[in-house]
């Protein structure tokens, strides 16, 4: 009978991968609740042709590698990076956004660097920020909460939109997104910026219906689902403390400070907190291991340059959110962060 | 110290980093009596089963041993003499398979057992309390004991020593799972361990004594204070279960607060550690006289129906034990020697039970899964929070998987103490702690590599300065010899070629008188000739002997003065003899292919000449002066002037003038041909050197040239007999270029002396 070698240890205790991803990936059905309730059936449609665009993608460029793509499917990495993206866009952007968006996500951010644990950058905001460049139009145009929209979204008029840009009566996105005033809708933040530029004041432009709730119409909502559902993956150990906890601090030390120097220029802590990707950034974006520091202390300082980076962008950049474009910088420091950071490791008191 | 007592003896202690919590699964074991395992067949003892050196063999294949007879001696204070387990025959020393990670055979002594069991116990030392440091020391030493704790360092190292003592602790943390055999023997042999603390202390002097023991003892650890209740220098610390706190490091961490410092010793910071089974077998010894024969070893596992703990003596085959245990094997087997973290899977059933064996897994497939494939790292940094030593072991693996030995030490992995939690964390089933021990094992390779091309490449160096020293000496040496010689030879070359030059010029003088005057010409020719063979000796010379060219070319140099001297003797004699010498010598010169070319236009315009005679009444002038004027462009000697001859000779008559030119025109080629065969072959080697060292020579080439020019004029008309002549003479000339070249052979046979 033959001896089965392996070398120690044997008693292995640990998560896998696949569960990791797939945890992540359950945490986040709360805030995608919200959305699909709040915006209609579109965000549903968008993570569904992302999934399968990552599939192919990772599929084939895996094979191209020589590798057996079964295996590295099974790691869930690539479906959890085309649901991070399908999230962040309008939930009515043509089909083609999303498959552009997912596909250089995979192909270049991630499989071209290497794969799964060798992409400097968070493979989703690459592919977003590669959007939002490229097609600006498109990847501003969100609908107005279910409450404010003239046209009520159904679930066949999102299909006709995504793939006809017509609903199933013809009316064009830009239609379905006026809203009862005849305005074209905005998020909040980006009516908060528009606005701030047209010379109102942060109490004026916060008068408008669409900050009837007080981080913006549907928004707050979203942004709690993701809140709970990062608190849950704390719980369970998928993701530290560290980077969140660190990136909502600072930014919400650093608006409190702007809102109570000018607290007619600036927007208030909570319009911060709780509007755009804050929380969806700061649970599932910025705590992907692989593009994020991994010392405890280079945590901290990540999450905190996040935080100062998306506070920035916010106020004084020309783009109305700024996640994605704060975590592609501070991916590009965390080599840096890393290095100084490293722990000191047992009997070097006073040497590395 | 009075901080940390005061803290250890309120309960509190200092947090390590990382540590796990894996399942304990010690109940199976943990409450059973610590059996007695029957006697085997056979014993198989490892001479060297403990860090440091292994011992010389004292026993022979047929000897009796009784149980505890020592069969090795040590030989240094890092080695530890072995004994026989229980009484028999040595019927085998040979190479068995080890009992260490990598299986390989080591030197084995197999043990015959005779069933009797009878032991030879050490000489009694008396009251230890009586007993010099020194003697419970060598006792400690003869009785073969060492670690039993996991490293097995020879315990008597660590117990000499100088120095003040802080703390002497006493590691009974046991934290791997499924391992109870420490539990067990305490909850048995605390009397036994508190007198074996009572050893240690009167050898190290210890300001306290501190027991690490974790809290899911709870049994051993009510035992452990009972006895030593009255005892207010020894605190029984009960520290959290946690994974790897019974590393030395990590209990000295979470009992002081104290960091064992990089590459240094606990010792360094007033620190001692010692197993509580190492105590046991040390009051053993000290106070029983028992040799280290047998330890207390967990045998656990599902496959195992009645998992104990067992007494095994040392060398016993594990399949003894397991038989013993209930046995029941799943295929593939599985075994593993040593706790599931850090123990090591074995690969036969007959490894022994050494010194070090504190456990025998045998696990079912369910209780201990395989880990599956390995996937990607994701830099989680589950492992870095998990590890006990602070370190990244993320960038530890990228940093093993490229190889680069730098960056792994710059990340420390040497500090590393394979305890095994990042692989057990990983969540892409990582074997991390194979990659570094791969990596350790690479660098030390590598270190070891580079320190002896370090060797080689100083030897080399070394060498290569003794060769350079010794070639510059030789040659120094040479350099004087060689000038030595020279000087000598120098003194009789001078009279040996003046006397070989005597010789020739009173021969050809000889050859003249006896001649017609028109000889001269084929003296000249000889004298060429001579002068060709001495250019050809000394091209052979110039080639055979390239290292030779000083001498050659001071040989030149007095060649060239007797020539020259020659030259004005027969100037004297014989202006033609002269020229020709002149011409020959500055033909040494020339080039050869202008010289053929030269040849050329001279054989074409004699022919002309030759042509046009019949018609043309005689011009001697003209043809005569345009052949001085091919001589002079070509330097060679006769050949061009033979057709001047043959023009001469068809004033005459046609008929003859033809043969006669014919001939001299067959002739002329002949002797071109000779004589550019030769000048290729000879002269132009000799007469680089000569050009280059006697530019005098040419100039007086140049003279003489006008000279012969200026002779030939004169010669025009004697001349046109020389052509019929010419085949006798040319004989007389090979004749005595024969001769010359012979003399100057012999001379060049003296030369080198």
């Amino acid at each position: 009978m033959a001896f089965k070698i392996a070398s120690s240890p044997h008693l292995i205790q640990h998560q896998s991968t696949t569960k990791m991803m797939t945890t992540v990936m359950l945490a986040t059905t709360l805030g995608l609740a919200a959305q699909t309730i709040l915006f209609g059936w579109g965000t549903i449609i968008q993570v569904l042709l992302a999934m399968v665009t990552a599939v192919i993608c990772e599929a084939v460029i895996v094979q191209l590698r020589g590798r057996d793509p079964l295996f590295a499917l099974r790691d869930c990495s690539a479906i959890l990076t085309a649901l991070l993206l399908a999230l962040s866009i309008p939930p009515l952007a043509p089909w083609w956004i999303i498959v552009i968006g997912t596909a250089f996500s995979i192909i270049v951010a991630k499989q071209l660097y290497g794969g799964l644990g060798f992409n400097p950058f968070n493979p989703a905001m690459v592919g977003y920020v590669l959007l939002l460049i490229s097609f600006p139009l498109e990847m501003t145009s969100w609908l107005p909460p279910l409450s404010l929209q003239v046209q009520p979204v159904t679930l066949t008029d999102c299909i006709y939109v995504i793939f006809t840009q017509f609903s199933e009566h013809g009316f064009s996105l830009g239609q379905l997104r006026a809203t009862i005033d005849g305005a074209t809708m905005a998020t909040p933040l980006d009516a908060l910026k528009t606005n701030a530029t047209l010379g109102l004041t942060v109490s004026e432009i916060t008068q408008m219906p669409i900050f009837a709730e007080f981080a913006g119409v549907g928004w707050l909502w979203v942004n709690l689902g993701y809140l709970v559902g990062g608190l849950y993956l704390i719980k369970q150990r998928i993701i530290g403390w560290q980077i969140p906890g660190c990136f909502l601090a600072t930014l919400s030390l650093l608006s409190l400070i702007a809102f109570l120097a000018a607290p007619d220029n600036q927007p208030s802590p909570i319009m911060h907190l709780f509007s755009g990707a804050t929380m969806l950034g700061a649970f599932f974006i910025l705590t992907d291991p692989v593009s994020a520091s991994t010392t405890v202390k280079g945590r901290l300082i990540y999450g905190a340059l996040i935080g100062a980076l998306v506070f920035i962008i916010r106020t004084y950049g020309g783009y109305p959110d700024a996640v994605a474009f704060a975590v592609l910088i501070a991916n590009m420091t965390v080599p840096l962060i890393d290095y100084y950071t490293r722990p000191q490791t047992y009997g070097h008191k006073g040497g590395r | 110290m009075e901080n940390i007592l005061a803290r250890v003896k309120k309960g509190q202690f200092w947090q390590a980093p990382g540590g796990i919590h894996p399942p304990t699964r010690k109940v199976q074991t943990n409450s059973k009596h610590i059996a007695t395992l029957p006697l085997a067949e056979h014993y198989y003892v490892p001479v060297k089963q403990h860090i440091g050196d292994g011992g010389d063999i004292i026993v022979n294949v047929g000897d009796k041993v009784l149980g505890g007879q020592a069969m090795s001696r040590s030989l240094s204070p890092l080695s530890v003499p072995v004994h026989a387990p229980t009484s028999g025959k040595i019927v085998e020393i040979c190479q068995h398979i080890s009992a260490h990670p990598s299986q390989l055979p080591t030197t084995t002594i197999k043990i015959q057992a005779d069933g009797k069991d009878k032991q030879q116990p050490l000489t009694d030392l008396g009251d230890w309390q009586q007993c010099l440091p020194n003697a419970i020391l060598h006792r400690i030493g003869e009785a073969g004991i060492s670690g039993l704790g996991g490293a097995g360092f020879p315990t008597q190292v660590k117990l000499s020593g100088d120095g003040d003592l802080e703390f002497l602790i006493i590691n009974a943390v046991e934290c791997e799972p499924y391992i109870t055999a420490d539990d067990l023997l305490i909850q048995e042999k605390a009397e036994q361990i508190l007198e074996g603390i009572d050893i240690l202390a009167k050898l190290l002097a210890p300001q306290h004594i501190l027991i690490g023991i974790e809290n899911d003892k709870p049994i051993a650890t009510s035992t452990l204070r009972a006895v030593t209740a009255k005892r207010s220098d020894i605190t029984v610390c009960e520290i959290p279960t946690l994974y790897p706190s019974g590393g030395e490091k990590q209990l000295i961490q979470i009992l002081t607060g104290r960091e064992v410092p990089h590459q240094g010793l606990p010792r360094d910071i007033g620190i001692v550690m010692h197993n509580v089974g190492t105590v046991f077998a040390i009051q053993q010894a000290v106070c029983e006289n028992k040799p280290l024969i047998e330890r207390v070893v967990t045998l656990t596992g599902d496959a195992l129906t009645s998992p104990q703990n067992v007494w095994a003596k040392i060398g016993t085959p594990v399949a003894h034990a397991l038989a013993f245990a209930g046995y029941t094997p799943t295929a593939p087997k599985r075994l593993i020697m040593g706790g599931p973290m850090m123990g090591f899977a074995l690969s036969s059933e007959d490894v022994p039970i050494v010194k070090i064996t504190n456990c025998i897994l045998a696990p079912s497939f369910a209780e201990l899964p395989e880990s599956g494939p390995e996937m990607p790292c994701i830099r989680c940094g589950a492992c870095a929070d998990a590890c006990p030593a602070s370190l990244l072991p993320q960038q530890l693996l990228w940093y093993s998987q490229a190889a680069d030995h730098d960056k792994l030490k710059d990340y420390n992995i040497f500090d590393c103490i394979e305890c095994g939690v990042c692989s057990a964390v990983c969540p892409s089933n990582i074997p991390l702690v194979n990659y570094y021990r791969i990596a350790k094992a690479d660098i030390r390779e590598t270190e070891l590599e580079a320190q002896k091309a370090e060797q080689a490449r100083l030897r080399f160096e070394a060498r290569q300065e003794r060769l350079e020293r010794e070639k510059l000496a030789r040659q120094e040496k040479h350099r004087l010899a060689a000038a030595a010689r020279e000087k000598a030879m120098s003194e009789r070359d001078k009279n040996a070629n003046k006397d070989a030059v005597a010789a020739a010029l009173e021969r050809v003088k000889k050859n003249k008188q006896g001649a017609d005057e028109s000889v001269n010409d084929s003296k000249s020719r000889a004298q060429a000739a001579i002068a060709r063979a001495k250019a050809k000796q000394q091209a052979q010379k110039t080639e055979v002997e390239p290292d030779n060219s000083a001498v050659i070319i001071e040989r030149e140099k007095r060649k060239q003065l007797a020539r020259e001297r020659k030259a004005k003797k027969s100037q004297s004699d014989d202006s033609q003899s002269l020229g020709n010498e002149n011409t020959d010598s500055s033909a040494v010169t020339a080039d050869t292919k202008k010289a053929a070319v030269a040849a050329a236009i001279a054989r074409a315009k004699a022919k002309k000449a030759a042509v046009t005679a019949p018609n043309l009444d005689s011009d001697t002038e003209s043809p005569a002066s345009s052949t001085l004027k091919s001589e002079a462009n070509s330097r060679t000697d006769s050949a061009p002037s033979i057709p001047n001859s043959e023009s001469k000779s068809a004033t005459s008559t046609d008929k003859q003038a033809k043969i006669a030119a014919a001939i001299a025109r067959a002739k002329a080629k002949k002797q071109l041909d000779e004589e550019q065969a030769s000048k290729d072959s000879e002269d132009l080697p000799a007469n680089k050197v000569e050009a280059e060292t006697d530019k005098k020579a040419k100039v007086s080439a140049a003279i003489a040239k006008a000279k012969a020019r200026k002779a030939a004029e004169q010669r025009t008309n004697s001349e046109q007999e020389q052509a019929l002549q010419d085949q006798a003479e040319q004989k007389k000339a090979k004749v005595a270029a024969a001769i010359a070249r012979a003399k100057a052979k012999k001379l060049e046979q003296q030369d080198p002396n």
